[in-house]
């Protein structure tokens, strides 16, 4: 397969370049910021909802467009380079793609269409530590006649305030298993946190949690496999947001270098601004090939998809430390203020690093992966 | 429609891998240790081993020496999407390429783009069947990265020009038949107005040359001298003083080559030399923590340079080309070989560093790491590359 974008998912995107442009850019960003930390616009998301974007990976029995995960990661990349803030990641990227990969018949007609429609809003508790891993949980979820009950505890839950559902990733003896759980049950309690992206995180402790077991995601299907394909999801998707954030943080510092002047000339006829400038673009051209190979190895059903994933996601949190701080330091004394966009470019990335495992875990991965 | 074409394709990759199996001799699809692993052709060819002289009569046989050139030229008349089969196929095999020439890589691209017809049909056909071995002739002692200041003249004398000169680091001059040279024809026009694309048969009077020896201990270039050497006037290609813009060109697909673009042969992955060589700790992980996370980081970057070769080749067929995209492959694809071997070295430790006193056989492994510190100098250094990406694709002001 070509590694480009069909004309469909170039449709896409630019649409998504020109809602997001008009209705969420950086500016709506701040006014949500500075709106006590408000997590999202709700209007946007209901604009997001009609241009099917909820819908896109949903597959077409469950009425969705199935237009696959090249598509989504189109539109995360806008985002990305926006900074938009919508529960697209938690609720989409993470939620219907989980719903998407189980094998709960009942569970995915009941919930899909709530999703696509926006009403429902979906989240996934897996992360434990202060970093990401998906082999040691200590959230366990154990059988009581026809019901689980979960105990133990979740971090930097994304949109973990606002979502009405929670993925809950446990262990169930030896196993993985991941559960459908009802925000509002009892036994939960929910702490919202902020993180450095003005973004809505939220620590959640389970205690006794009761949940039918009809909610569990993976019936048949094997939890370590279930949990693998979605992090090939996350990780893709994410680097897509990140690619975004590159490029984005990258154009505004090349047309500074355009515009500002010292010594009496253009700053940008330094060349030891201009060398700096293109290691950027260089390493960025090198991050729009890995998250598109990683996006199609998903769409494709490619084997070697996680290895893509994991490569795209070290790849990506590498390049976006690199290109914000060079952002700020070419931007001068501007680059720290409040007042200057290109500080949040720095304080989202950092956290999209972190979100599913930054570049040494990821580094580290792919060593394991080929053997060493 | 579509799918028509999809299957004729998919008969040829068939075809195609069916074909390579059955006549690429085994030796042919081993990595290659030194460039004179490959067949260079010429007028004194001489074949290494039998296996590549049967490599390479049956690619010319088949006409896939060069296979994505015209038919009258010699070439095998594929389309793109053809040859990246055909490439895809050799490198799926590690097929070497069977001839190795500046003709194909430089020269005929040049020819191909500038060249009259009677000259393409010419010199072209004499490329592909490997008869004339081909160098280059553009730096001059005062004129390398300022590649334009070069002073090497060509005066008119009627029927003929008369060159006198030196040219410099011209790779291979002392084996060559033949040399692409770029040559003052107006003194008097700004520097790159001035310059003329010739080409020159190397046993003409007054040619001399003078090897270089590199750091690695091998001497594959020279000093290239001309005194008075008289070049038929029809040896000019493209216009008289404008010999820049084919210059230019020529240099894009150089960038392109040492870039490592169209490479079929397939390099060893450092980590499997990393796992032959070190130690591992219990859980079979290479024990030196810090090599293993540089080779996890430099195999990422490889891995992902590859797939931008082929994003970036995917994309030019729907027309999205810009030129100066090769010297972003020419700085990025040498910074990394040189990384490689900065890390097989490290992996190598003290036996890494064995020389030995015949520079054809022993310290195979220090000598190329030698030898890689000049990829990142030939072809137009790092930060010429660094200059060109600058003005040409991101639009900074020079002062
Ligand atoms: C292995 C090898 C094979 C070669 N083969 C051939 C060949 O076959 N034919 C041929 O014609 N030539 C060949 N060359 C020559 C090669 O093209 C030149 O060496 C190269 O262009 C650099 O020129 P120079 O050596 O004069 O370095 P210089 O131009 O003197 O450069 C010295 C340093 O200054 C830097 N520099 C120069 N100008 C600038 C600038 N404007 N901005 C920033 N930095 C700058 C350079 O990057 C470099 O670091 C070969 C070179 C090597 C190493």
């Amino acid at each position: 397969m070509a590694l480009i974008i069909t004309e469909e998912q170039k449709m896409l995107k630019d649409s998504a370049t020109e809602l997001l442009s008009a209705k969420a850019p950086i500016s709506q960003m701040r006014e949500l910021r500075d709106s006590k930390y408000t997590p999202f616009d709700k209007e946007l998301w209901e604009e997001m909802v009609a241009m099917g974007w909820t819908a896109l990976t949903v597959p077409e029995r469950y009425n969705g467009l199935d237009f696959g995960f090249v598509g989504l990661g189109q539109i995360l990349e806008e985002t990305g380079r926006n900074l938009s803030k919508s529960p697209l990641i938690s609720s989409i990227l993470l939620g219907a793609s989980a719903l998407r990969l189980s094998d709960n018949e009942a569970l995915k007609v009941k919930l899909f269409p709530g999703i696509m429609e926006g009403t429902s809003q979906l989240t996934l508790a897996i992360q434990e530590g202060k970093h990401h891993q998906t082999s040691i949980f200590n959230t366990q979820a154990i059988l009581k006649g026809d019901k689980y009950v979960i105990n133990g505890s979740k971090t930097m839950v994304i949109d973990g305030t606002t979502a009405n559902l929670f993925i809950v990733a446990c262990l169930v003896d030896e196993n993985y298993s991941l559960f459908i759980v009802d925000a509002k049950s009892s036994g939960i309690t929910v702490s919202k946190k902020i993180l450095m992206d003005s973004g809505s995180y939220a620590d959640i402790i389970f205690k006794n949690v009761e949940v039918s077991a009809e909610n569990q995601l993976n019936i048949k299907f094997d939890g370590r496999l279930f949990l693998d394909q979605l992090m090939t999801i996350s990780y893709s998707g994410i680097s897509a947001e990140l690619l975004g954030i590159c490029k984005q943080a990258f154009d505004i510092t090349i047309q500074y270098l355009k515009e500002r002047q010292q010594f009496g000339v253009i700053i940008g006829t330094y060349q030891a601004l201009q060398h700096r400038a293109v290691i950027l673009f260089s390493e960025i051209e090198l991050c729009k090939s890995i998250v598109l190979k990683a996006l199609q190895a998903i769409d494709e059903n490619d084997t070697s998809a996680l290895k893509y994933a994991h490569l795209a996601k070290a790849k990506l949190c590498k390049t976006a430390k690199l290109v914000t701080n060079e952002a700020i330091q070419l931007h001068g004394g501007i680059g720290v203020t409040d007042d200057a966009d290109i500080g949040f470019y720095l304080k989202r990335a950092r956290v999209a690093q972190q979100l599913f495992g930054d570049y040494n875990y990821h580094l580290d991965q792919l060593a394991k992966i080929k053997g060493y | 429609m579509e799918t028509k074409i999809s299957v004729s394709l998919s008969d040829f990759r068939t075809e195609t891998r069916a074909w390579l199996e059955a006549n690429c001799p085994e030796s042919m699809r081993q990595p290659v240790k030194d460039p004179f692993d490959l067949f260079w052709g010429g007028r004194n060819a001489k074949f290494n081993s039998e296996d590549q002289r049967l490599w390479f009569e049956r690619m010319l046989e088949k006409k896939w020496v060069v296979p994505y050139w015209e038919a009258k030229y010699g070439g095998g008349g594929l389309t793109s999407d053809e040859n990246n089969i055909l490439t895809q196929e050799m490198t799926r095999l590690g097929c070497r390429k069977p001839l190795y020439s500046f003709g194909i890589s430089m020269l005929g691209p040049a020819l191909l783009n500038f060249a009259s017809e009677d000259q393409k049909l010419h010199y072209l056909p004499q490329i592909v069947e490997g008869k004339i071995w081909w160098c280059q002739g553009y730096s001059e002692p005062n004129a390398g990265s300022d590649l334009a200041s070069l002073q090497t003249k060509a005066i008119d004398k009627g029927d003929h020009y008369e060159i006198t000169g030196s040219k410099v680091w011209t790779s291979y001059a002392d084996k060559s038949d033949w040399i692409f040279c770029l040559v003052r024809t107006d003194f008097n026009a700004t520097k790159h107005n001035g310059i003329s694309f010739i080409l020159i048969d190397m046993t003409s009077k007054g040619v001399s040359t003078r090897p270089i020896k590199l750091i690695s201990g091998k001497s594959p270039f020279c000093e290239t001298f001309f005194d008075g050497v008289k070049v038929p006037k029809e040896n000019l290609i493209g216009n008289l003083n404008e010999g820049w813009t084919i210059a230019k060109y020529l240099l894009t697909h150089e960038r392109q080559m040492i870039g490592g673009i169209g490479e079929t042969d397939v390099k060893k992955e450092v980590h499997t030399t990393a796992l032959e060589k070190l130690s591992l700790n219990s859980s079979g992980a290479i024990s030196d923590g810090v090599l293993r996370n540089q080779i996890s980081d430099f195999e990422m970057d490889e891995e992902i340079f590859d797939l931008t070769i082929q994003r970036v080749t995917d994309e030019a067929k729907t027309g999205n080309n810009s030129g100066a995209l090769s010297s972003f492959f020419k700085f990025y694809g040498t910074e990394l070989n040189i990384a490689r071997h900065e890390l097989l070295m490290s992996i190598g430790g003290s036996e890494a560093l064995f020389w030995g006193e015949n520079e054809k056989k022993d310290g195979d492994l220090a000598r190329k790491f030698c030898r890689s510190k000049g990829n990142s100098i030939e072809g137009g250094t790092s930060e010429i590359q660094l200059n060109i990406i600058s003005k040409l694709i991101l639009g900074l002001p020079t002062k």
